[in-house]
């Protein structure tokens, strides 16, 4: 689809940029020292800092992915949602007071409060650099994403204004800048998320030929074969041999695909597909160029349902229940992307999209999407990628270095707890209406079947120009909250961890904050590299990577030093390191990593399954329990209690 | 923090993991049964999905509402 950018976008994109760096530039008087640039002194009210978590937390993969993932397929984007949310039960019932009474700027302090070991600091940095960069890349490809349709640049401009943005607001004025930002995401994200869901509710469903620019797609048949299907078909040469395409001539003289779908009883339909194709010469759309002049064409906008329930037009509003009711008795056309691109005469490629009718109680079931398909099938590699999913999912919240270190700006543990359950309570109600959004976006007919991280600012644009406008601006807003703090705990770590504690440079407190502003830089400037570099990749996929990084590194130690006496700084490091090491191994060696970063065959990848957590995270627990038995009889026991 | 906001948050940990663990399990090996449509209907694995949400949502305040604080100026008791 070809964007135009939307003034109005622009004005309230604008504003919302504008008060950002405002209040960044009126509240960095409050941080020069390291507490208050690291933990804003410990002083930020817990019910700020509850939506700050939200806002923190509720990341690009939340927003863009994972309404994008349900738009798409369905059901199966809302586990994610509910790995989400269930990760934050052990953040609060296990992590949250002991983090808040033993740290005090970074996720290592708190691992290293017994020890005082370098080696502890060192493994703890490191891994906090890793998954803050694991984590970045999707926020990073969200901005690209969004700016798109938004200001009409393309993808990189998006990437390099956040970066450029976050580093101003992290640079200006530390943690109680990022908190208030991330506070005012949060808060607006979820209540205009609610404002979206009310209105997909009052508007119901209705059933359509096509989406929201009145393209009606052509059905010919059911025939008893091809031929009888009515079109005159052009010849099958090149690629276009033994694929389940047709194609046909109209009477403009316009090449049009047609996907081949048999049925049960050998009766063939023909519905009409979309194609993009790749040429020396440019890129055509559905056999034109691509453009917006007489004789050119762009994809057209899809996401529809075809039949409702008695075959009635449209439902009128629906409620929470009846909403799912009414979707799980309809039919709904899903476009899918043609597993190969088609080699043209003249050397060019087409990408081949085309229309899959779907009964609604599939769309309602897990299984669907490709990260998923693994609970449908009889091998037991498939079963455990899932099982190994939602465990990471589970446990890496309470193990991501950003969300950890927003307990030290409360002032207690009790403020620590208090601020968790607000955070549950906000997080957990936008994880709600993901699944209304997902599926209000599913059948909107705004889809870009190109893009399904743009499933949630064309839902909006397709209800209102405000309402996208503003939903836009939240959204790139909710790229700066998560960004500021993945950059803050990565300028933090590599400050006090690495730097001062590791390489024992003796800093004072005002040179602490200078290398931090200095560091945050250089973080901003990778992750706008990787931002442009990932443009191609779910949001949600890319996040779920970080979760397992974050959960086999840090986790097994975290839990460990919080729970058992007999936990030694040998067994720590150890466990860091084999659990980061291992779960990065796992993942670059992957069937995932294999088809979507290197361009292979995932018949080539070295591992039977793409996640790891079910093998790394019990691997971490596994090697601190072990080097700690082997080391524990050479720690004092001063060293032990802590003392 | 407190032995018994610890012994509380391990207690309510394990309820709420049996729980999930119970929604991975169902997807994972029986699948089929999360189509199923028992009330209003709706599938299992939305009911069951929102179950979850609202269930964290409710150990939360429930931990929340249990939890004693020390009073100010008594010595922290460390359970771990």
């Amino acid at each position: 689809m070809i964007y135009e950018p939307s003034w109005l976008a622009i004005g309230v994109f604008t504003l919302f940029v504008g008060f950002t760096l405002g209040l960044s530039f009126y509240l960095g008087r409050n941080a020069k020292s390291s507490a208050g640039y690291f933990a804003a002194h410990g002083q930020i009210p817990w019910f700020v800092n509850g939506i700050a978590f939200a806002g923190d937390y509720l990341s690009a993969a939340s927003f863009l992915g994972i309404c994008g993932m349900i738009a798409f397929y369905g059901y199966d984007g809302f586990l994610y949602s509910i790995g989400y949310l269930a990760g934050w039960i052990v953040a609060l019932f296990v992590i949250a007071e002991p983090m808040k009474r033993f740290g005090k700027f970074t996720f290592a302090d708190a691992l290293d409060a017994r020890f005082h070991s370098r080696g502890i600091k060192l493994v703890a940095g490191i891994s906090t650099l890793v998954v803050s960069l694991f984590y970045l890349i999707p926020q990073m490809v969200g901005a690209g994403v969004l700016i798109q349709p938004l200001l009409g640049f393309p993808h990189w401009v998006g990437v390099v204004l956040v970066g450029a943005t976050v580093i101003v607001i992290v640079v200006t004025a530390g943690m109680v800048s990022t908190t208030y930002v991330q506070f005012l995401k949060g808060s607006l994200l979820v209540f205009f998320a609610a404002i979206l869901a009310w209105i997909i509710l009052a508007r119901g469903f209705e059933a359509k030929l096509g989406g929201n620019d009145g393209y009606a797609f052509k059905v010919m048949g059911p025939a008893t074969s091809v031929e009888a299907c009515g079109v005159e078909l052009l010849p099958a040469d090149g690629g276009w041999e033994k694929i389940p395409f047709v194609r046909s001539r109209d009477a403009d003289g316009r090449i049009v695909v047609w996907h081949v779908e048999t049925n049960s009883a050998g009766e063939v339909t023909l519905r009409e597909s979309q194609t993009v194709t790749q040429t020396v010469s440019g890129v055509f759309v559905n056999g034109q160029p691509l453009g917006r002049k007489p004789g050119e064409a762009q994809l057209h906008p899809v996401g529809y349902i075809s039949r409702l329930p008695g075959d009635v037009q449209s439902t009128g509003g629906l409620g929470p229940l009846s909403f799912f009711s009414t979707l799980q008795q309809s039919e709904v056309v899903l476009w899918e992307k043609a597993k190969e691109k088609v080699a043209e005469a003249d050397g060019g490629f087409t990408t081949i999209y085309y229309p899959k009718l779907t009964p609604g109680s599939r769309v309602l079931r897990p299984g669907e999407h490709p990260t998923f398909q693994g609970i449908r099938s009889e091998k037991i590699f498939d079963k455990l990628n899932f099982l190994s999913l939602m465990l990471a999912l589970f446990c890496g919240t309470a193990s991501l270095p950003h969300i950890l270190i927003r307990y030290y700006t409360v002032k207690d543990e009790r403020s620590a707890r208090r601020s968790t359950i607000v955070g549950i309570a906000s997080i957990g109600c936008f994880y709600v209406l993901t699944l209304y959004l997902g599926l209000g976006a599913m059948t909107s007919g705004a889809l870009d079947v190109t893009n399904s991280n743009m499933a949630a600012p064309l839902l909006a644009k397709g209800l209102s120009e405000w309402l996208f406008a503003i939903i836009s601006a939240i959204a790139f807003t909710t790229v700066l909250g998560t960004v500021s703090g993945l950059i803050l705990a990565s300028s933090g770590a590599v400050t006090h961890d690495l730097l001062m504690n590791v390489l024992g440079w003796k800093l004072t407190d005002h040179e602490q904050v200078r290398v931090a502003k200095l560091t945050s830089v250089v973080v901003g400037a990778v992750a706008i590299v990787l931002g442009i570099l990932f443009e191609k990749m779910n949001v949600s996929y890319l996040v779920g990577w970080a979760f397992s990084v974050a959960a086999s590194a840090n986790l097994p130690s975290l839990v460990m030093v919080l729970f058992w006496q007999g936990v030694t700084r040998q067994g720590v490091i150890a466990a860091v390191a084999v659990g980061m090491t291992t779960s990065l191994a796992w993942i670059l060696l992957s069937a995932e990593s294999y088809t979507q970063v290197y361009g292979l065959s995932a018949a080539n990848a070295w591992v039977p399954f793409s996640q790891p957590g079910i093998i790394t995270i019990p691997l971490g627990f596994l090697t601190l329990v072990a080097v700690s038995l082997l080391t524990g009889r050479n720690i004092s026991p001063a060293v032990v209690d802590g003392t | 923090m407190s032995g018994w906001n610890a012994r509380l948050g391990v207690v309510l940990f394990c309820v709420y993991s049996l729980m999930y663990a119970g929604f991975v399990f169902l997807n994972a090996f029986w699948p089929d049964s999360m189509e199923r449509t028992p009330w209003a209907g709706v599938n299992w694995a939305i009911l069951y999905g929102f179950g979850l949400i609202f269930a964290a949502f409710a150990l939360a305040i429930l931990y929340g509402l249990l939890c004693h604080d020390p009073s100010p100026g008594s010595d922290v008791e460390d359970s771990h």
